[in-house]
């Protein structure tokens, strides 16, 4: 085992040359083994289904056991050879764990190649990781919108336009559930609470890794014919799927294992590891709302994980969980689907509630109003959101007397929604607003939020839903709710603490510029789709009414200025932070909570002494000094 | 309206009654425009009474959500305006408020209200007749009269709609005809993957799943054309699952059936006989 942990590059010095260093527990292995593990896992599926062929009859032509099998071990290959196996097997034969400290105090560039536990690390290549998948899940979307700029001419064909759907929407559902919560809650949450590190510091880069194995997974769909089901994979439409609809399955359940994983990490982390001081009334709200959505993951993703696996087994060894011919029932998987579903939607929601109301008071120079409330607001949320599924199956005939109950249901979660807003609304009042590019998209996510929310009413009223299900106003709803709430908190966090994690200022003067396009491109967007669905446009369509083309053409326009400054935001980021590099201030906001009274960047291992927390973490306008009281050596821990 | 002067009491009572006129006025221009001058172009339309049932509705919702909406706009908005920083030299704090029990308690009761009534709302309109909605095969939310409803049902496979017609000899049929002002049950099943039948201007939704029979009511009222869609992904070609019916008089429903049946009778004698699903096995786990 040793000899193993010796080529790790961990353990050696930064001086070593570069091939030298490549060889050992790296990305590259990790993809070298990762490679081995697919074709291994594929021969042995090929061997069982040769065995299995007098019981099993092989109808699509493809072997999807041999696929599974291939993502599975390809996955563990992947893993091991980022190093994930050193540690457990270092414990089985009694050694001892020595590379997580090492590793922490490797330098330069290959660290965020390799299995890093330095929680700043890993929260900078979720950065990276989740950028680049958000991007191609953006490209997807620019892909749909040119398809639909002619209603009967079309650019791809109709089972590639439905990969790209599918596609686009399992891109930003499953990656984006760790949209915040891996760049920043990693960052942020042990500074916040006041620890030097994550509760698990090597399933926090499992997690990582795990939801990159899964992105590439989901992009392999396309050598395999793609899938035609959407991100909901419905069955037994899914069941009917070429292979291409086991990379879905292979992905969302990679997924639902990360976001399993990520939110044990984070409730340990935030339970467990508080400085002195740091009690329940005096937690940032950022802090709060991580907690409830780490609570929703650990809930639901379960569910996913368990309702994929059935869903593999139908595909795979001919189980019939869903095939109603054969006794299953393609309700049991709607049910299921839509029981990690709805809470998944929260888990996109809820971050940005947090974000915002963390940095409102920075900009208004005032405390946070209501915090008790905006924590009862945030919980409530995310309790009642186990409650409202069947609110996608108004009209699907399944318990059709239960329709009460779910429309009610659903209609209450606009009153911890609303403590949200009366937060944000408080906090406004009488303050002294400073409009920053932070602001900017805060103030944004009110708008857009405000807008997702009252049409959420018309889909929680079932006579109202019965037009509206299933048709762009839906789409129109979710996309206002998760890209105009969670994305717009997003970027405000971007343009907040991104000084903060690595070290360089980005530019204002772009920043605004990219606001003020993404804000009103993305409402040119978005609104005229809550007409389309209004006027009977059905989503997920190739062709539409050709009366509906003016409509569309302007909704695709919109959609690539929307593009363009998305674009116009990395062409900042790679400016400020690659070539400009000009060093931020200590605390340019002149916020008063704790990460930004450390010094930029943020060194190792965060706190040179525990700090002890000793009042309400926005103490804007009392006077009161922002600084915690730092701990004497040894104290805490 | 100096800085100085919005940190005391009487600044504060001051811009308070000035959001709330603010709001007040907005609120009554723009919740008659929405009533009176959207409310009639709200989908569905008037095709059937539960198209019309839906457009009331919707109509409700939006008089409801317009006052919440612009009491949330006219708020953020009188507040950049007039909590803006305006001697940023100063780098003064804004008023330290932590809260206000009487506001929280007040927003918590309105909010509340505002909920409970609008689902209490919909459930009652739900519950009269099922809005048009799919109530899968045991409704609870029935018409009066229901047992001389016109039963027709909705075959959905990958990827078209046929029509079958109990009541004429099980003939099925590629079109549909609806006769005018008569009380239609839908039975929507099949025969492959989840579909869902959407005739956009009859206000009807229900989804079609292999093995269940999806009921639901509609009462047609003058003639007029209806597009039917395919409204739940079916695969490759669920974009072109769609085609169009219309509701016409009842003579000439009366004779356009008459020839329906006399057209597709060699192919009624090779169907299966009627059945409300006709799925393998239907061995249904509904629930």
């Amino acid at each position: 085992m040793s000899a193993i942990a010796g080529t790790s590059p961990g353990l050696m010095s930064a001086r070593a040359p570069l091939w030298r260093r490549l060889i050992g527990f790296n990305l590259l292995t990790g993809i070298v083994l990762g490679v081995g593990g697919w074709y291994l896992g594929h021969w042995i599926g090929t061997e069982i289904h040769g065995v299995s062929l007098a019981y099993f009859s092989a109808t699509a032509g493809e072997n999807d056991i041999a696929i599974m099998l291939g993502y599975l071990l390809g996955v563990l290959g992947f893993l091991i050879g980022l190093g994930f196996a050193v540690y457990p097997v270092q414990r089985v034969f009694g050694g001892q764990p020595t590379l997580a400290e090492r590793e922490s105090h490797e330098h330069g560039l290959l660290r965020y190649f390799s299995l890093s536990t330095d929680h700043k690390v890993v929260a900078k290549q979720y950065m990276v990781g989740i950028g680049f998948f958000f991007f191609i899940g953006g490209l997807n979307a620019m892909a749909i919108r040119t398809e639909l700029l002619q209603p009967n001419t079309h650019v791809f064909g109709a089972n590639q336009y439905l990969t790209l759907v599918g596609m686009h929407g399992s891109m930003m559902m499953g990656i984006f559930t760790s949209g915040v919560l891996g760049p920043f809650a990693n960052w942020l949450v042990p500074i916040m609470i006041g620890s030097r590190r994550m509760a698990f510091p090597r399933i926090e880069s499992l997690t990582f890794w795990l939801l990159m194995a899964a992105g590439v997974v989901l992009i392999t769909t396309i050598f395999f014919g793609g899938f035609q089901t959407g991100w909901t994979g419905y069955q037994p439409l899914g069941d009917q799927g070429t292979a291409g609809y086991d990379a879905y399955i292979g992905f969302f359940a990679l997924v639902g294992v990360s976001m399993t994983l990520l939110g044990f990490n984070l409730i340990v982390t935030i339970v467990t590891m508080r400085a002195p001081g740091m009690t329940w009334s005096r937690l940032p709200i950022f802090v709060w709302s991580v907690l409830a959505t780490a609570g929703l993951m650990v809930l639901a993703a379960p569910t996913l994980i368990a309702t994929l696996l059935m869903a593999a087994m139908d595909r795979s060894v001919q189980t019939a969980f869903f095939i109603p011919g054969q006794g299953g029932s393609p309700y049991l998987f709607q049910n299921l689907f839509w029981v990690f579903g709805h809470p998944e939607v929260y888990v996109l929601a809820l971050p940005g509630f947090g974000i915002v109301l963390e940095l409102l008071p920075v900009f208004t120079r005032k405390p946070l109003w209501g915090y008790r409330l905006a924590v009862a607001g945030i919980l409530g949320v995310g309790i009642l959101s186990f409650f409202v599924w069947q609110h996608h199956l108004f009209v699907s005939g399944i318990n059709a007397d239960l329709r009460p109950f779910f429309s009610l249901s659903t209609e209450l979660i606009s009153i911890p929604t609303g403590f949200i807003f009366l937060c944000a609304l408080g906090t406004l009042w009488r303050g002294r607003i400073r409009f920053t590019v932070p602001m900017l998209f805060c103030l944004a996510w009110a708008f857009n939020f405000l807008w997702g929310g009252v049409s959420g009413i018309f889909l929680a009223d079932v006579p109202s839903d019965v037009t509206t299900h299933g048709s762009f106003f839906v789409m129109a709803h979710f996309h206002y709710t998760i890209m105009g709430g969670l994305i717009f908190a997003f970027f405000a966090a971007i343009y907040y603490w991104v000084p903060k994690m690595y070290g360089y200022k980005l530019s204002e003067r772009l920043g605004k510029v990219h606001f003020w396009i993404m804000f009103l491109a993305f409402n040119s967007t978005f609104a005229p789709l809550f007409a389309l669905g209004f006027l009977g446009m059905p989503r997920r369509v190739i062709t539409y009414a050709t009366n509906l083309q003016g409509l569309n053409d302007w909704v695709s326009a919109s959609a690539y200025v929307l593009g363009l400054s998305l674009l116009l935001f990395l062409v900042n980021a790679v400016w400020s932070l690659v070539f400009k590099r000009e060093p931020a201030e200590r605390n340019p906001w002149q916020s008063k909570s704790i990460e930004w009274q450390l010094p930029t960047p943020v060194p190792l291992h965060d706190f040179e002494q525990l700090p002890v927390f000793d009042g309400d973490p926005y103490p804007y306008g009392d006077g009161r000094v922002p600084v915690p009281a730092v701990a004497p050596v040894g104290e805490g821990g | 309206m100096s800085g100085d002067g919005r940190t005391r009491g009487k600044g504060a009572r001051h811009d308070a009654r000035n959001v709330t006129l603010l709001w007040l006025l907005a609120s009554a221009i723009m919740t008659p425009i929405v009533v009176f001058v959207f409310g009639p172009h709200l989908p569905p339309g008037h095709g059937s009474n539960e198209a019309a049932g839906q457009v009331v509705d919707n109509t409700v919702l939006l008089a409801a959500a317009a006052p919440i909406a612009l009491g949330v706009l006219v708020f953020i908005a009188y507040s950049l305006w007039a909590f803006r920083e305006r001697e940023p030299q100063l780098q003064a704090d804004g008023v330290p408020l932590r809260g206000n029990s009487s506001v929280q308690f007040w927003w918590i009761v309105a909010t509340t209200t505002v909920a409970l009534s609008l689902s209490g709302y919909g459930i009652i309109r739900l519950l009269e007749t099922g809005a048009g909605g799919g109530q899968g095969p045991e409704p609870i939310a029935v018409p009066p009269h229901a047992s001389n409803a016109l039963q027709v049902q909705v075959i959905a496979q990958q990827w078209q709609f046929t029509y079958r017609w109990p009541s004429f000899g099980g003939v099925e049929t590629r079109e549909i005809e609806l006769p005018a002002h008569t009380l239609i049950e839908f039975n929507v099943t099949s025969l492959d993957v989840i579909h869902s039948f959407w005739a956009y201007q009859l206000g009807v939704k229900a989804d079609a799943n292999p093995g269940v029979n999806n009921i639901a009511y509609v009462t047609t009222r003058g003639p007029l054309a209806f597009e039917v869609r395919c409204a739940e992904l079916c695969g490759v070609w669920h974009g072109y699952m769609y085609n169009g019916g219309q509701v016409v008089p009842r003579a000439r429903f009366a004779s356009w059936i008459a020839r329906a049946r006399l057209q597709y009778a060699p192919a009624t004698r090779n169907l299966s006989p009627y059945s409300k699903t006709y799925f393998p096995e239907p061995q249904r786990r509904a629930g």
